[in-house]
């Protein structure tokens, strides 16, 4: 038998890194920047926050002596900064001096990967584990803590309730982002400027500052979801390349929910459904069916890809400048 | 206003050098100008688009300055482009409103309800709630006006606003200027079209090679006066029309219908021939098949029902349909086509005019090697013969003005030395001096016995240009003309009503 609720809250905790990620995104993309180093940023998010808060849980001989807010605050501000930094990086590079926003986007992948691996391959050799990981239990359990009543409610508290704070301020994030991006003027010429930037610029917007600013807060929304992934997900253990190809699925995901950052909320659970499907259909010893439900993701992402290119309404179409650069006095 | 001695530079390239203009309210100005002339530019100063190199701007007595567009915009300027500058998947109030930052709440109906009482009180027909990419032409201008009303300009510039609209929306568009102007708003409306001059504008400026030249009343003028100053050198206004030298049939179209892409018939049953040593003009408001007509007989157009047959000198024919667009160049039918965005077919913006030039003979050369000389001679001989001013031959195409891209593109089509020439738009938004040239360049076509097929949006040009005019209506053929003796009322009415009947 199908195992519902034990497999819902499990799809949601693989799909919230994802909703973090292609919010991010998506609101990158909607001012006309394709940042492919969302996967890099979801990186450096992550591994920033985990040296904040490895610093902060070994200043102390006893874990538990932690102060809780300052054990959470220090790697979220952290993750945050870290995700800042790479989009002031990208914008630097593509906005500023103008450069390839495809070449500029996968070689922030790649640093970012490397980044992560680099500082979390050190961190491993400082604490002289026997295993090539670190674990951050005492942090990650206050990432994880739930309302006290959740574990009283049944298959509701289950479903609903037993996820950390980070998973409720995703779907948050993406439910104003889709408001804002909507129903305000700020959204409004945000739009303007992905569509068409010298329409924008003739309107008095800009151009600089909103790009800058959506795709530096882009990235850090990304970051939150490379920190959810070690904080949440994985009990705050930190191992080389555990992250995997999520940043590459939070990127296919924009393309999948047409731009908005609502119909990600369901769209990342489903993914993240998909992620781990392969779980719960039981395939007996027969590992390479296993392996083929593990495609699953990458399958619905390509037949996503078909279907939405063959759609052809106007508004379903990626921002019209996308991944162009914008010089006023070009001709 | 004035503007005092303002000078721009792009690069080496002088775009206005000590230009000195007074713009008044309540009147109507045209800036006239050859181009490449600096019009364009000078009034992208004045909308915060470019910044000037040097030179003063004053705005009743004040002097100002305008870094930004918002800054022209809290002047009260506002500059309606060539290109359209509206976001396509937004509503014409969301274009509207977009980059202001009223104080009060973000409220998309109490602007509609404001837009609808500006179009109420100047006759403007606009829906709040339509999308700008289901609008035609004039209804995204008359948007772009709306829009610079509803921010409250006084000063309004419209750059080439013409172009792109058929007579009887240009009469519509002036009536609603002429309102403004009567209004106190101060109006300057950049074009090529002497006889647009003439009738909208209160006072002529004119600029030459980014200098200002001379400025006098519209009253006291007179066409021949105008091309003068613009071009510097006496010109004659008369386009030629020899008679046809002994046409035979060269393209015989019966019967052809298309569809584009998404299903919608473009052309409907067009039955027409083409003679050698003739030109055959076809009129028709924009969009009614004169694109889908050229394309399928150059081949790039799939045809639905019908035939197109070339007609060899000893009257064997060959048809043309299934043959793909080489073989059927082969044969010595030329395109050029000029579309709206004037880069779009043809040219390649970021290469240069040679390289441009070998996009027609690619294939001939040597083995796996190109022929570079010939097309290197190619371009210096249009650059020469056309008057296309550039820095040099090795200039991307895309660094040049309008017109002076067209000349490129015209005069590589005409270099082929073509059988049939199918020329679209070829002086679309070209000054009149270019215009001329293009139109002696066709005329040697045509007594050279090219079958030369002219889509042209000017129906005086059409009417004194073509030996027969084929008028187009919502993809059927409405009628044809001879050109000699058809006026342009009976041609306009064709163009909007099948056979040019009262419905």
């Amino acid at each position: 038998m199908f195992d519902l609720v034990s497999f819902i809250p499990r799809a949601v905790a693989q799909g919230i890194p994802l909703l973090f990620g292609s919010t991010g995104e998506i609101i990158t993309e909607k001012s006309g920047n394709l940042n492919l180093g969302i996967p890099g940023v979801m990186y450096v998010g992550a591994i920033s926050g985990v040296i904040g808060s490895f610093m902060y849980e070994h200043s102390f001989a006893d874990p538990t002596q932690m102060n809780a807010v300052l054990a959470v605050l220090i790697p979220l501000v952290c993750c945050l900064l870290g995700s800042l930094l790479m989009g002031l990086l990208y914008c630097f590079l593509t906005v500023t001096l103008r450069a390839n926003q495809n070449v500029t986007g996968l070689a922030m992948t790649t640093f970012g990967v490397g980044f992560g691996n680099f500082f979390g391959g050190s961190l491993i050799k400082l604490t002289g584990a026997e295993v090539p990981s670190i674990a951050l239990s005492a942090t990650s359990r206050l990432f994880r803590t739930t309302l006290p009543f959740a574990d009283s409610t049944g298959w509701f508290g289950k479903v609903f309730l037993s996820f950390g704070f980070l998973a409720y301020l995703a779907i948050i994030i993406a439910l104003v982002a889709a408001f804002v991006l909507n129903r305000t003027r700020v959204g409004l010429h945000l739009r303007a400027v992905g569509e068409d930037p010298a329409t924008a610029d003739a309107a008095g917007i800009d151009i600089t500052r909103y790009k800058y600013i959506t795709t530096c807060l882009g990235c850090m929304i990304a970051g939150l979801g490379g920190l959810y992934y070690v904080m949440d997900y994985a009990n705050g253990v930190w191992s080389n390349d555990a992250f995997g190809d999520r940043g590459w699925l939070a990127i296919a995901l924009v393309i999948f929910t047409i731009w908005h950052p609502e119909v990600s909320i369901p769209a990342s659970i489903l993914f993240g459904g998909l992620y781990i499907i392969y779980l719960y259909i039981p395939t007996g010893t027969n590992l390479a069916v296993k392996e083929l439900y593990k495609m699953l993701p990458y399958v619905v992402t390509i037949v996503v890809l078909v279907f939405s290119s063959l759609r052809n309404k106007r508004e379903n179409q990626p921002p019209e400048s996308l991944g162009l650069p914008y010089f006023r006095e070009d001709r | 206003m004035r503007m005092r001695d303002i000078s721009k530079s792009f690069g080496q390239i002088q775009a206005n050098s000590a230009v000195s203009l007074d713009i008044y309210r309540g009147e109507i100005l045209a800036l006239l100008g050859e181009n490449g002339s600096g019009k364009t530019t000078l009034m992208n100063m004045l909308s915060g688009i470019y910044f000037p190199d040097s030179g003063e701007i004053e705005i009743d007595g004040e002097p100002v300055v305008i870094a930004s567009p918002k800054d022209a915009f809290d002047k009260g300027i506002g500059m309606i482009h060539q290109h359209f500058k509206l976001v396509n998947v937004f509503t014409a109030a969301e274009n509207i409103i977009l980059g202001l930052e009223d104080e009060d709440a973000f409220d998309i109906a109490a602007a509609c309800g404001r837009i609808r009482a500006i179009c109420d009180s100047y006759g403007f027909d606009v829906d709040p709630d339509q999308k700008v990419y289901d609008m035609s032409v004039s209804q995204k201008q008359t948007v772009e006006i709306v829009k610079l009303l509803y921010r409250g300009a006084d000063i309004l510039i419209l750059d080439e606003p013409t172009a792109v609209l058929t007579p009887q929306e240009t009469d519509r568009l002036f009536a609603i200027l002429r309102n403004m102007r009567d209004d106190g708003k101060a109006i300057v409306i950049i074009t090529h079209k002497l006889r647009e001059v003439l009738d909208i504008s209160d006072r002529v400026a004119v600029l030459r090679k980014g200098a200002y030249v001379g400025a006098m009343a519209t009253a006291e003028t007179s066409p021949q006066e105008m091309t003068n100053m613009m071009v510097g050198h006496q010109v004659s206004l008369n386009i030629d029309r020899p008679a046809p030298v002994d046409p035979k049939e060269r393209i015989r179209v019966s019967g052809v219908t298309v569809r584009n892409q998404e299903g919608v018939v473009k052309l409907d049953n067009v039955s027409f021939t083409a003679r050698s040593g003739e030109i055959l003009g076809i009129a028709g408001i924009s969009g009614c098949g004169q694109k889908e007509l050229l394309e399928a007989i150059a081949g790039l157009q799939p045809v639905e029902v019908g035939s197109i047959e070339y007609i060899h000198d000893n009257g064997r024919s060959e048809q043309l349909i299934g043959k793909d667009p080489l073989e059927i160049a082969a044969l010595g039918v030329a395109l050029s086509f000029v579309p709206e965005d004037r880069l779009g077919m043809g040219l390649v913006g970021n290469m240069d005019l040679t390289d441009n030039m070998m996009l027609r003979s690619f294939r001939q050369g040597r083995g796996i090697f190109t022929d570079r000389k010939g097309p290197r001679h190619l371009a210096e001989k249009v650059v020469e013969e056309l008057e296309v001013s550039t820095d040099s031959i090795s200039t991307p195409v895309r660094k040049l003005s309008g017109g002076n891209v067209q000349k490129v593109l015209v005069g590589r089509e005409i270099s082929s030395s073509p059988t049939v020439l199918l020329s679209a738009y070829a002086v679309r938004g070209l000054d009149v001096n270019s215009s001329y040239l293009i139109y002696d360049l066709i005329n040697q076509q045509k007594e050279r016995g090219v079958a030369v097929v002219y889509v042209g949006e000017d129906l005086d040009v059409l009417l004194e240009f073509c030996d027969r005019i084929l008028v187009l209506c919502g993809g059927k053929v409405s009628g044809i003309v001879d050109g000699r003796g058809a006026t342009k009322n009976e041609v306009g009415l064709m163009m909007t009503k099948l056979g040019g009947e009262e419905a």
